[in-house]
């Protein structure tokens, strides 16, 4: 066994963001334990913090833990065997970048939706981690949680809709990025149900996303780990006679803390495997986890200790867990998009307006050419998330183009957030405009594994 | 339907043409990049092939002609997918084979997309077959081509030309060149005309070919036009000083061609993919494209970025194409296809190079070549600033006097 050097009040790492190496100097003893007086109780006693300092209990407040959400009773319904498909998208074979009428359609309600009702709730959403209740219900009549579930389940698709997903989420992501995981995380999981359930799966699970009270639902492939990989992942899948029981630690749970059903990647002899796991199932426990952005989804860790599950829960096989990490990466890059998009609109008229020496900023080629790449980019992006979900929606093998997509959105994704605050200048830096929301947001695509699907 | 496929009916064109660079560029690609200067014989064969495929229908309107706009044609409704696709289609596959060889191709010049861009019924059946090449740039102007200072005068039934061009691709091998020139300095960039000038007109004379870094293949001429005469219908397009339309009739060409040159990058680019994918991989470097690429070694992380480059440029590109022939406007996407083709060209040849060391860098491949051919992809034909500045006008609804 190697050495461990016991961990003296001089060594400082393992926290607050410090590497191991940190090690503390008498000044900085002193000052830590300034620090640690200014945090206690007394001086709140003594009246000297101003009340503005104090954080919403919600999701926001660090150390947040509750068992996961009392729920729904599921009843059981359906066989054991393989559950409805919609077929793949019919091509013509032709080069075409427009949508069919019904996804127009469908866009167009969206569009108007993200902009006359999402983008306006952004900037609270995002102070409080939660997405308002009236947003979801009215996600719910637009039908956002069954846009990828096939007719004869109660939804609305009739071939495979990874195109359309794709458009809806980068439509729903113009408004706001974290408010569009929040009103699609459930959507997310009845898309997967309906693709991959058996028929028992979808008789017991599915109803419920096609009524009234759509439960908070999630799907939950992260894990909190540097270079996390979805297809090893660390949490453990166990047999126990017909069933299974489960234990390890996940990231990125949209509406963790309320919902009622997740899809939880894990590892089953060896190889990555998705299962159904119900909130109120004992060992179940929900941990806030406010993050840099998407804060409106409410995100939390999910903690599996020891929870059983029966046969029904596991999902697919793992080349289902494979494709679901597929496309669920893809809606990440639809997101990309919509929110490139916002911060496309928002520049360009500002840099319009704002003067500098005597004339618009936009008259100056540092200025504009930046504007000019956002475009570029950015439509190189949405180009390679749409080839990417028609290859989906027709069946074809879209490894290449995901893995593609995902990896030009995460680099040139980022830039747009970084060059949106950069041409606001200070003003990018205040919460006054979005930008700075739009910056922390773009963070999230190419780290972000699960929660939405197309 | 969103659909971004290749077109099941210029796959088989597509094919051929992936034939056509592997066993016939390839094959010459380093002999004609060290014996700059010296003329392709094997591309005559080629030509002629190509010419005979035509006729046959069977090439779909690839090449310099494909790029014309039929105005008389009947506009049918839905989605088409044409001569433009087919053209960067094609294009992409014989520059993956070698960028010089095909700016050399016989009947397939710059010139060629203008004579097929501006030219009105009567000049574009005389000047069929013809080998035109393009002589825009003057050794005092290059990007601000509004400005430039070759005259046109008129003098009975002919124009007199009086300049000094370089850069011309093929000016030595064409049999004529479409020379832009003013017909009044004064009138500013509404007086620019082009004219085709004949190999052999008394007065036009090539001074010298350019040595340089690459498309070394392709011939790159200085020429002179001193009281050179050429027929009044050898103007191209109308020959009134239209200052309302200003300079859109010989810019319109550049919508044109610039999808092309963008196809340019994307072909020379994904040779040089091709080639490191596969010397990575006897380096024991696999490219997953599902674990995580801060996963893989750093190259294959690389890899994993250069080819999301180039599948961004490769779809910009077919975007602008697929919008021409749809007669939808494209002068905003021919510049952004030709704006990231052209930086990503630059960026994917010479990372392959430093991916594959030595070996990369060396004459022994060809991956150093492609990292010289590449860089002229983002200089002619409109660089990558003017590009910018123009995507950057469009996006922000500024005139070229607001941003200069």
């Amino acid at each position: 066994m190697a050495f461990q050097p016991v961990k003296s009040v001089l060594s400082a790492g393992g926290r607050h963001g410090l590497s191991e190496n940190e090690k503390r100097d008498p000044i900085g003893l002193a000052v830590a334990a300034l620090n640690r007086f200014a945090q206690s109780d007394l001086i709140d006693r003594l009246g000297i913090r101003r009340s503005s300092e104090q954080t919403v209990f919600r999701v926001t407040s660090a150390g947040f833990r509750t068992a996961g959400a009392a729920g729904r009773a599921f009843a059981r319904a359906g066989k054991a065997g393989a559950g409805k498909r919609v077929p793949s998208a019919a091509g013509k074979g032709l080069f075409d970048l427009t949508p069919t009428e019904d996804e127009q359609m469908l866009v167009d309600v969206v569009k108007e939706f993200a902009a006359e009702v999402v983008r306006p709730a952004a900037a609270e959403a995002n102070e409080t981690c939660t997405a308002p209740d009236d947003l979801l219900k009215a996600s719910l009549e637009i039908g956002l949680p069954i846009l990828g579930v096939a007719e004869d389940l109660g939804g609305i698709a009739t071939e495979r809709s990874a195109v359309g997903g794709v458009l809806v989420h980068e439509a729903l992501a113009h408004g706001d990025l974290g408010l569009a995981v929040a009103a699609l995380s459930s959507g997310a999981v009845a898309t997967a149900l309906s693709l991959y359930g058996t028929d028992e799966q979808q008789s017991t699970y599915l109803p419920a996303f096609a009524g009234d009270e759509v439960p908070a639902a999630a799907l939950v492939l992260a894990e909190p780990t540097a270079l996390f990989d979805p297809l090893a992942p660390a949490a453990k899948a166990t047999r126990k006679g017909d069933g299974f029981v489960l234990n390890g630690v996940k990231s990125g749970v949209a509406r963790g803390a309320e919902a009622e059903l997740f899809v939880v990647g894990a590892e089953l002899d060896g190889a990555p495997q998705l299962f159904l796991v119900e909130s109120k199932t004992s060992g179940v426990t929900i941990e806030s986890d406010p993050s840099m952005g998407v804060r409106a989804a409410g995100l939390t860790r999910l903690l599996l200790e020891d929870v059983e599950v029966e046969p029904i829960a596991l999902l697919g096989d793992a080349a289902v867990h494979r494709e679901v990490v597929q496309n669920s990466r893809l809606a990440w890059c639809a997101l990309a998009v919509g929110t490139g998009q916002a911060v496309l609109d928002y520049v360009t008229p500002y840099v319009k307006e704002r003067q500098a020496f005597g004339e618009p900023i936009a008259h100056r080629q540092s200025v504009a050419f930046m504007v000019a790449n956002i475009a570029i980019e950015l439509q190189g992006m949405r180009l390679l998330t749409y080839k990417a979900a028609s290859r989906v929606a027709q069946g074809k093998d879209a490894s290449r183009e995901i893995a593609l997509a995902r990896r030009l959105c995460a680099e040139k994704g980022m830039q747009i957030g970084l060059d949106g605050v950069q041409l606001l200048g200070g003003h990018g830096y205040v919460k006054e405009h979005p930008v700075e929301r739009w910056y922390r947001d773009l963070r999230a695509i190419g780290l972000m594994e699960g929660a939405v699907l197309v | 339907m969103i659909n971004l496929e290749t077109p099941k009916k210029v796959r088989p064109l597509v094919d051929q043409a992936h034939q056509v660079a592997m066993n016939m560029l390839r094959p010459i690609s380093r002999k004609y990049d060290a014996a700059e200067h010296e003329y392709p014989k094997e591309l005559d064969m080629l030509a002629a092939m190509i010419d005979g495929l035509s006729e046959s229908g069977a090439s779909g309107g690839a090449g310099a002609a494909g790029v014309r706009r039929d105005e008389s044609a009947e506009e049918k409704a839905g989605n088409k997918n044409g001569a433009n696709l087919a053209s960067v289609l094609s294009i992409m596959e014989m520059c993956w084979g070698d960028v010089g060889l095909l700016l050399s191709m016989p009947r397939q010049g710059l010139g060629n997309s203008a004579i097929a861009s501006v030219a009105n019924d009567e000049q574009l059946e005389r000047f069929k077959g013809t080998w035109a090449a393009m002589a825009i740039t003057e050794p005092g102007i290059g990007s601000d081509s509004a400005n430039l200072s070759t005259t046109a005068r008129k003098d009975g039934d002919e124009y007199v030309l009086n300049g000094e061009k370089i850069f011309v691709t093929s000016g030595e091998r064409a049999d004529s060149v479409v020379v832009w020139a003013t017909l009044d300095k004064s009138m500013g960039r509404a007086a620019i005309k082009s004219f085709v000038v004949q190999k052999g007109t008394p007065g036009m004379n090539v001074e010298r070919l350019e040595h340089k870094l690459g498309i070394r293949a392709s011939d790159t001429a200085v020429i002179t036009f001193t009281d050179c005469r050429v027929p009044a219908a050898n103007l191209l397009g109308s020959p009134e000083i239209d200052t309302k339309q200003g300079f859109a009739g010989a810019m319109a060409t550049f919508d044109n061609t610039r999808p092309l040159v963008a196809a340019m990058a994307v072909g020379c680019a994904r040779a040089s993919l091709d080639l490191t994918r596969d010397i990575l991989e006897q380096a024991g470097i696999a490219i997953d494209y599902d674990r995580p690429a801060l996963s893989q070694s750093a190259a294959a992380a690389t890899f994993l970025q250069l080819e999301a480059d180039w599948e961004a440029a490769y779809l910009l590109t077919l975007q602008s194409a697929w919008m021409a022939d749809n007669r939808k406007p494209n002068s905003m996407e021919a510049s952004m296809a030709k704006a990231k083709a052209g930086r990503m060209g630059t960026d994917v040849t010479l990372r392959c190079v430093e991916l594959c060391g030595t070996l990369g860098y060396s004459e022994a491949e060809l991956l150093e070549k492609w990292g010289r051919d590449s860089k002229i992809l983002d200089i002619f034909e409109g660089t990558q600033q003017i590009q910018q500045l123009i995507v950057a006008r469009r996006i922000l609804g500024l005139s070229s006097a607001e941003l200069k």
